[in-house]
């Protein structure tokens, strides 16, 4: 039983770091329905920018991870003026594709500069924030990302809900050519979303940085897993990105629990052909109405 | 109007068998045929063995290549799991030979058909799903044939890998690049030849009209799910073939090859050969393959430079670096491939030397 709640445990907080991974990607993909390839690349660099700044630089926590996140919101709007604008309009196939080739750049760039080593954040959370209930260990990470998840979960839902660009946004997810007609910029709106998106992937960097190390090729594989994530909540929902995040990470534990730790990875996948098959649109996705 | 010119002068079609025909020109015919002549008499005998192992894997490249860009240049549908079903050919192959003894002139094609099966299995959601939900549906079944590759250890012996036996047509056996040269190279004109044709007959423009929009081409009675599974089983038939002589050249495979990074590189020679043009595919594979041999010399020569070595800088990354920048490039510049600019070029050649 002991065995059992641990494991659930932890497949929620793994589960909510999927969750929150999966955010930026959900934001990109609702204002501009771009499938974002390079998202576990964008992990990685704000997990290293942050890495840089505290380790090199030697700037106090705070403020390295207040610049972080402003590298990350610039380097988002970069991206988009300069690589996905021209694409506007563009097949699909041309739009995936330049992620997958940006998420090459950035993966090549970042091992270029900081190899593939595993680099670990000199520890900075106190340990009284860990809790224990019974037998039940919370490691004082989890805590923080459950309280940073809560946070900036209240912060973006009210974000959409009143703030005016928040409104824009989401007019233009709902459609496009409506926004545009009612005077919504949407060229900013797409690069405001990126910019946006890159920031809240910099956090989730910063945050499995401090949980599993810092390492490319583990938070780039991060970003792959995502998918299973937001297809499970549904591509176009922020808070079906959280729960599909924490179904998927109690899977991952179950499975890697009581079934076999290598088919811990792939589980996610399996149960991603199935939702396709039996609910494409997700738990909580809009389905899409196609007139031809 | 069949014209000693490299490229038509103006539009001269009068029927609809001229606008099917292959070439514009009986120059192009003629080029075509010499450049077939000189590659199969005259460049196996002259080059050097190392530059005739690259031409070999731009052969195999190039017939994986083209069964791709018929699933997606043509068919519309993205596949990422194209590495993975190149992956499942080389391991029927070696499979087939080694656990059955069959001989390679019927493992190679078998291969490819067992990939053509794997390949419609996965290509079963095209039934529901297109666009993104599909591509995603594509990168689970990479996923998925991986996890099955390196687990199923009965039957693929795991991460210890297979070594094949030497293929054999009579007493003669195949080794040595030469021979594969002629074995990749014939197989590599059949191929395209197949692919260039099947896209002139009934099959190819229901493959076109789905791509062009799906839902039109149901209502004019195509039945597009059966046509859907059709373009994956054909795609993947070519990646498993590809696959196959991958295998019995390479003469040992493990599973590592097989992964996500090789299915990139698939859809890299077919957005940067030129999407919905069966020369480009083999234009995207040289281009990515010769790409890769010359990351490959750079580094091995950058990481011999004092300089760099003394600022400790790992340079391994770089062929990353460029090989995603090579394909965003190309998407921002001339997403219509390499092909686009050979026609570029041709046409600039049609009034010469009078071109005004």
């Amino acid at each position: 039983m002991d065995f059992f709640l641990q494991l659930l445990v932890n497949g929620v907080c793994v589960g909510l770091l999927y969750g929150i991974s999966a955010m930026g990607f959900v934001m990109i993909f609702k204002s501009s329905s771009v499938l974002n390839f390079a998202h576990g690349e964008l992990l990685a660099l704000g997990a290293f920018f942050f890495l840089a700044l505290i380790t090199w630089a030697k700037l106090p926590i705070l403020v390295a991870f207040i610049l972080t996140l402003i590298g990350c919101f610039m380097l988002g709007f970069l991206i988009e003026r300069f690589f996905l604008r021209p694409l506007i309009g563009e097949k699909l196939i041309f739009v995936i594709m330049l992620t997958v080739g940006l998420a090459a750049m950035f993966k090549g760039l970042i091992l270029l500069i900081w190899g593939g080593n595993l680099y670990t954040y000199p520890s900075f959370l106190n340990e009284s924030m860990a809790l224990n209930m019974g037998a039940i260990y919370i490691a004082p990470v989890y805590t923080a990302t459950l309280i940073i998840s809560m946070i900036f979960l209240i912060i973006f839902g009210l974000f959409f809900k009143k703030s005016a660009q928040g409104i824009y946004m989401r007019s233009v997810a709902d459609n496009q050519k409506a926004a545009l007609s009612l005077g919504v910029h949407v060229r900013r709106v797409f690069a405001l979303s990126w910019a946006i998106a890159a920031l809240v992937a910099s956090m989730s960097g910063i945050v499995l940085g401090i949980m599993n190390g810092v390492n490319v090729h583990d938070l780039s594989s991060i970003g792959l897993k995502v998918f299973p994530v937001v297809i499970l909540g549904g591509l176009d929902s922020i808070g079906g990105a959280i729960v599909g995040g924490i179904i998927i990470g109690l899977l991952e534990t179950f499975t890697g629990g009581y079934l076999s730790p290598s088919l811990r990875d792939v589980v996610p996948y399996i149960v991603l052909v199935f939702i396709l098959l039996i609910k494409p649109y997700g738990l909580f996705g809009l389905v899409e109405i196609e007139r031809v | 109007m069949k014209k000693f010119s490299l490229h038509p002068c103006g539009n001269y079609r009068e029927s609809y068998a001229q606008e099917l025909s292959i070439f514009e020109t009986n120059f192009g015919r003629i080029c075509l045929c010499l450049f077939l002549l000189i590659l199969f008499f005259v460049a196996p005998f002259i080059v050097s063995p190392y530059t005739l192992y690259i031409l070999n894997i731009i052969g195999i490249a190039a017939i994986a290549a083209v069964g791709l860009n018929i699933l997606i240049g043509y068919t519309g549908q993205i596949s990422l799991g194209h590495g993975a079903f190149f992956g499942v050919g080389a391991y029927a192959a070696a499979i087939l030979a080694t656990r059955l003894d069959v001989s390679f002139l019927i493992a190679i094609p078998a291969a490819g058909i067992i990939t053509a099966g794997v390949g419609m299995i996965f290509g079963l959601p095209s039934g529901r799903l297109k666009g993104l939900y599909l591509t995603i549906a594509t990168l689970a079944g990479q996923f998925i044939i991986e996890y099955v590759l390196i687990q199923w250890e009965g039957l693929t012996k795991g991460t210890m890998g297979i070594t094949l036996p030497v293929p054999k047509i009579m007493q003669w056996n195949i080794s040595g690049d030469k021979a594969f040269f002629f074995l990749i190279f014939i197989s590599l004109v059949l191929m395209t030849w197949f692919a260039v044709n099947i896209m002139r007959s009934k099959f190819g423009r229901a493959f076109i009209a789905i791509r062009d929009n799906d839902r039109a081409a149901e209502g004019m009675g195509i039945p597009i799910f059966k046509y859907k599974l059709l373009s994956f089983g054909i795609s993947s038939f070519y990646a498993g073939f590809a696959g196959a002589l991958w295998a019995y050249y390479m003469v040992s495979i493990t599973t590592e090859p097989f992964n996500l990074g090789l299915s990139v590189e698939f859809i890299a020679m077919v957005i940067i050969g030129g999407m919905g043009n069966i020369p480009g595919a083999i234009f995207g594979a040289t281009f990515i393959t010769l790409l890769n041999e010359l990351l490959r010399y750079l580094t091995v020569f950058l990481m011999n430079i004092d300089f760099i070595i003394s600022w400790g800088l790992n340079i391994a990354p770089l062929k990353e670096f460029v090989f995603g920048l090579a394909i965003v490039l190309f998407i921002l510049f001339e997403p219509r491939g390499l092909a686009e600019l050979w026609r570029i070029i041709r046409s600039s050649f049609r009034l010469w030397p009078f071109s005004y």
